[in-house]
């Protein structure tokens, strides 16, 4: 845990600090220095792009975006989904049934279809892509706290805590809700890199974010076209890729090692 | 002839050690009784018999077996010792039998691993086996899923697969604590029946047990065998504090001070009280039928009867945690109605209810100051919070914990601290009832015993009333005032707790009184009083549920339903309770064989 959370904290700052300390900047094109390769001496720390763009700094940018996106996306999905899986699993019965077909049939859609449907309809925009990304999230979170809702209300602590008169609603958020935390914090950090992954699909297949702005999945199509000539400009961004999202894994399996630890003896 | 020799035998995980350099023999033929209470270590000592401890255990000493060294083998090698030269019996058959394989192919798969035999001869033999476990219709179980079966049939299978290589040793790891009292009885008789000159290690924490059953004793503590012995010299001068601190433990039914019956007038009633539940297939399982009681101030009343007696339920719905389907509970003249939040405050701060598994009943992400002092916000929610931790503080010392135990979560507390701790829970509102539902059976035998003096010191101090919920009849004894009995949803004797141990009048509450296990060695176990199990609610059989099972049923009982009425001084539901006199047959009053 301690690593994996090290080097996302690591990556964190870099890419929050580094364009900082950089004297290039995102968007400033320089058609002296077209794709350079890397080096420390030559200023361009990750080499330059078709239209010489000091890569290092648009890399970075590429790591704000595709981080924000996913936890922006992960949050609104645990927002959404942790509500509508905790009501319906207490409350139980028709509306319960009712609520858990609509995921069902949203389950349904194709997502990639929905996208492109959002995308034509509203053009594209930043702000549809945290949209796109947290309607898919969210179903599987409900699912998942409705199901740890169900087998919690059977508990006998929740027995001894409707004897002493606790109200429902507290019951709910005091007695139910930490009981849901570990596998919710759990959750989110393994949607954390599907949400990553998802971004960095759409913006590979040209549905993400625009240019100049660019995120991880935006700078390895971008790398794919010049694999040949300028290798660097996928193998960077595609091994910082990786890494983030085996970070996000690790930290999530780590997570989750530690809250069964605390609820078993 | 020396058959196991272990010396020295060392366990350990890490830096834990387990199992603390312990040596003892066994002879061909002799059966040992291994006690001791959970986690001293008895367990992991058979388990390593066999090299089945998990990978990280690490052990050392001297393992012989029939002359062969065991200790460090490797696994491939120790397969011609297991099953073939030592049975093992778990305690859970469920969990020992593989859910996806027929009985007939489990146990055939054990003869064709371990012998020349052909299929044919196998297949004749595993059927030769379960008929002598005494399984009904073998040619059907055969093919039958080890959860189609009952869990005394699960353990008869267990056992069968165990002898069915007719090894030297049998070691049974309490292989009747999930079973009720009655099943129990057969199991052991029939463990003591089939194993002819095999050597039996019986391992378990019910002294009751190992008494008549095992020739000599060893006792377990904290990892460390502290006293060894023959059993009758075990019993009757204890060389060690911790024996004689089981020995002190361990209840007897057929003595002991009997409780006063209480003259207090009623306060909670129940009256035609039905439970039933749904099943996925739309079956209705009648948990309670038709079931009154009525509980005096002042006074402990127990009810007993095996898993899936009703008791439980009946108390549930009682309380309103489950839906009653008739009759209503009546408490200090009002009708109590509808589930447990649409009460009113008073009436649920009166009734208060302790749990079998305290584990499960105390939040794990709650510390102990608000398991304890939530109920206050609830019902006086004027108090400030030092008036609170106060009031919590005072009930923790009133059930023998202090305050440092305020910030502790659940899991940092042993068993014994948690049931205080639910009981304290219970407490703080100064119930006028208290319902302990099988509070003490998850509990080792000393720390019973305290929670027990607990619950008996509070009710003699503020005049509580208890319902007391049981399934062990030598804790009811020294529990209750009155003794109400349950079998398949339906009360059928209830009686004053005297009355009831020296004379029940129904034929079941003296099959349980012969069942349970004395521990004295000087008392012979009765051969078990009742075959059969409890049948499904689901088709509970027709008139008086007990008559497949009783032994003086005539045809009225197949048909009529009997109901409760007054014999002698106790109320009981059956047909022939004037004609059929009963006694439990090891009371002092009826000196018997056995003395």
């Amino acid at each position: 845990m301690k690593k994996s959370g090290g080097i996302l904290i690591f990556i964190l700052v870099l890419a929050i600090v580094g364009p900082w300390l950089s004297p290039h900047d995102y968007v400033s094109t320089n058609f002296d220095s077209i794709l350079k390769s890397p080096t420390i001496s030559g200023g361009h720390l990750f080499g330059t792009d078709i239209l010489g763009r000091d890569l290092f700094v648009r890399t970075m940018l590429g790591i704000r975006v595709t981080l924000l996106v996913a936890i922006v996306a992960s949050l609104v999905s645990l927002v959404i989904g942790v509500t509508y899986g905790a009501v319906a699993g207490y409350v139980g019965g028709r509306v319960d049934a009712v609520m858990m077909r609509a995921v069902d049939t949203l389950y349904a859609l194709p997502f990639i279809f929905f996208v492109i449907l959002l995308m034509v309809a509203f053009e594209r925009n930043f702000l549809l892509i945290f949209v796109a990304i947290g309607a898919i999230n969210w179903l599987d979170m409900a699912r998942i706290v409705r199901g740890q809702t169900l087998s919690l209300r059977e508990r006998e602590f929740v027995d001894a805590a409707r004897l002493t008169g606790v109200s429902t609603a507290r019951i709910i958020f005091r007695h139910i809700a930490p009981n849901l935390l570990g596998i919710v914090i759990v959750y989110v950090t393994l949607t954390i890199p599907q949400a990553i992954l998802v971004e960095s699909f759409l913006s590979f297949l040209g549905l993400g974010v625009q240019e100049p702005k660019t995120s991880l999945g935006a700078l390895v199509d971008a790398g794919v076209n010049q694999m040949e000539g300028a290798s660097w400009m996928l193998l960077i961004p595609a091994a910082l890729l990786a890494l983030i999202l085996m970070s996000f894994n690790f930290l999530g399996d780590a997570l989750r090692d530690f809250f069964d630890a605390r609820q078993s003896r | 002839m020396t058959l196991l020799e272990v010396n020295d035998l060392t366990v350990q995980y890490g830096d834990d050690v387990v199992v603390d350099g312990v040596s003892f023999s066994v002879s061909c033929g002799e059966s040992v009784g291994m006690v001791g209470e959970s986690g001293s270590g008895k367990s992991q000592t058979a388990l390593s018999l066999l090299g089945l401890l998990p990978a990280n255990a690490s052990t050392s000493g001297s393992i012989l077996f029939d002359g062969e060294e065991l200790m460090n083998k490797t696994s491939k090698q120790l397969d011609a010792v297991r099953a073939v030269r030592v049975g093992f019996v778990f305690q859970d058959p469920m969990q020992a039998l593989n859910p996806y394989l027929r009985i007939g192919k489990q146990l055939r798969q054990i003869l064709l691993q371990h012998g020349p035999a052909t299929r044919d001869m196998a297949d004749a033999r595993v059927a030769e086996m379960l008929k002598r476990v005494g399984l009904p219709d073998v040619e059907r179980q055969l093919r039958a899923f080890p959860h189609e079966l009952s869990g005394g049939m699960r353990q008869r299978v267990m056992i069968a697969s165990a002898l069915i290589c007719e090894p030297d040793l049998l070691i049974a790891d309490e292989p009747t604590t999930a079973l009720d009292v009655t099943v129990q009885a057969q199991i052991l008789d029939l463990l003591e029946e089939l194993r002819d000159d095999t050597a039996l290690l019986l391992i378990t924490h019910d002294l009751g047990i190992v008494a008549g059953r095992c020739e000599r004793l060893l006792v377990f503590e904290a990892g460390r065998l502290v006293e060894s012995g023959a059993t009758t010299a075990v019993f009757a001068a204890p060389d060690n504090d911790h024996t004689r601190k089981l020995l002190a433990a361990a209840k007897r039914i057929d003595r002991g001070e009997i409780l006063k019956p209480a003259d207090g007038k009623t306060v909670l009633g129940v009256e035609g009280a039905s439970v039933s539940y749904r099943d996925t297939s739309k079956m209705r399982l009648h948990a309670v039928t038709d079931v009154s009681l009525s509980l005096r101030e002042g006074e402990t009343l127990a009810i007993v009867g095996e898993s899936g007696s009703g008791k439980s339920s009946l108390v549930r719905a009682m309380l309103g945690l489950i839906p009653m389907r008739a009759g209503r509970v009546v408490y200090a003249g009002e009708s109590l109605e509808g589930p447990v939040q649409s009460r009113a405050t008073a009436q649920r701060k009166d009734l208060q209810l302790v749990f079998q598994d305290p584990v499960s009943a105390l939040n794990p992400q709650m510390r102990v100051a608000a398991l304890v002092g939530e109920s206050l916000l609830v019902h006086e929610p004027n108090l400030s919070k030092e008036q609170r931790s106060e009031q919590v503080i005072a009930i923790l010392n009133k059930v023998g914990l202090d305050e440092s135990y305020l910030r502790r979560f659940p899991h940092q507390l042993s068993g014994g601290q948690a049931q205080r701790i639910a009981i304290a829970r219970a407490l703080i509102l100064m119930p006028k009832i208290l319902i302990c539902d099988e509070a003490v059976a998850a509990l080792d035998g000393s720390v019973r015993e305290q929670v027990l003096d607990l619950l008996r010191e509070l009710q003699r101090e503020s005049g509580l009333s208890t319902i007391f919920i049981s399934h062990d009849l030598a804790v009811v004894r020294s529990m209750g005032h009155r003794v109400a009995v349950m079998y398949l949803g339906r009360l059928i004797e209830v009686a004053e707790t005297s009355d009831l141990f020296s004379s029940p009048r129904h034929p079941y509450t003296r099959a349980l009184l012969d069942a349970s296990p004395v521990p004295d060695p000087l008392v012979a176990p009765i051969a078990a009083p009742l075959m059969g199990e409890i049948p499904s609610p689901l088709s509970p059989p027709s008139g008086c549920v007990f008559h497949p099972r009783c032994e003086f049923a005539e045809n009225d009982c197949s048909q009529d339903r009997p109901s409760l009425r007054s014999v002698g001084g106790s109320r009981v539901a059956c047909h022939r309770a004037d004609e059929v006199e009963l006694s439990y047959s090891r009371m002092p009053s009826s000196p018997t064989k056995n003395e």
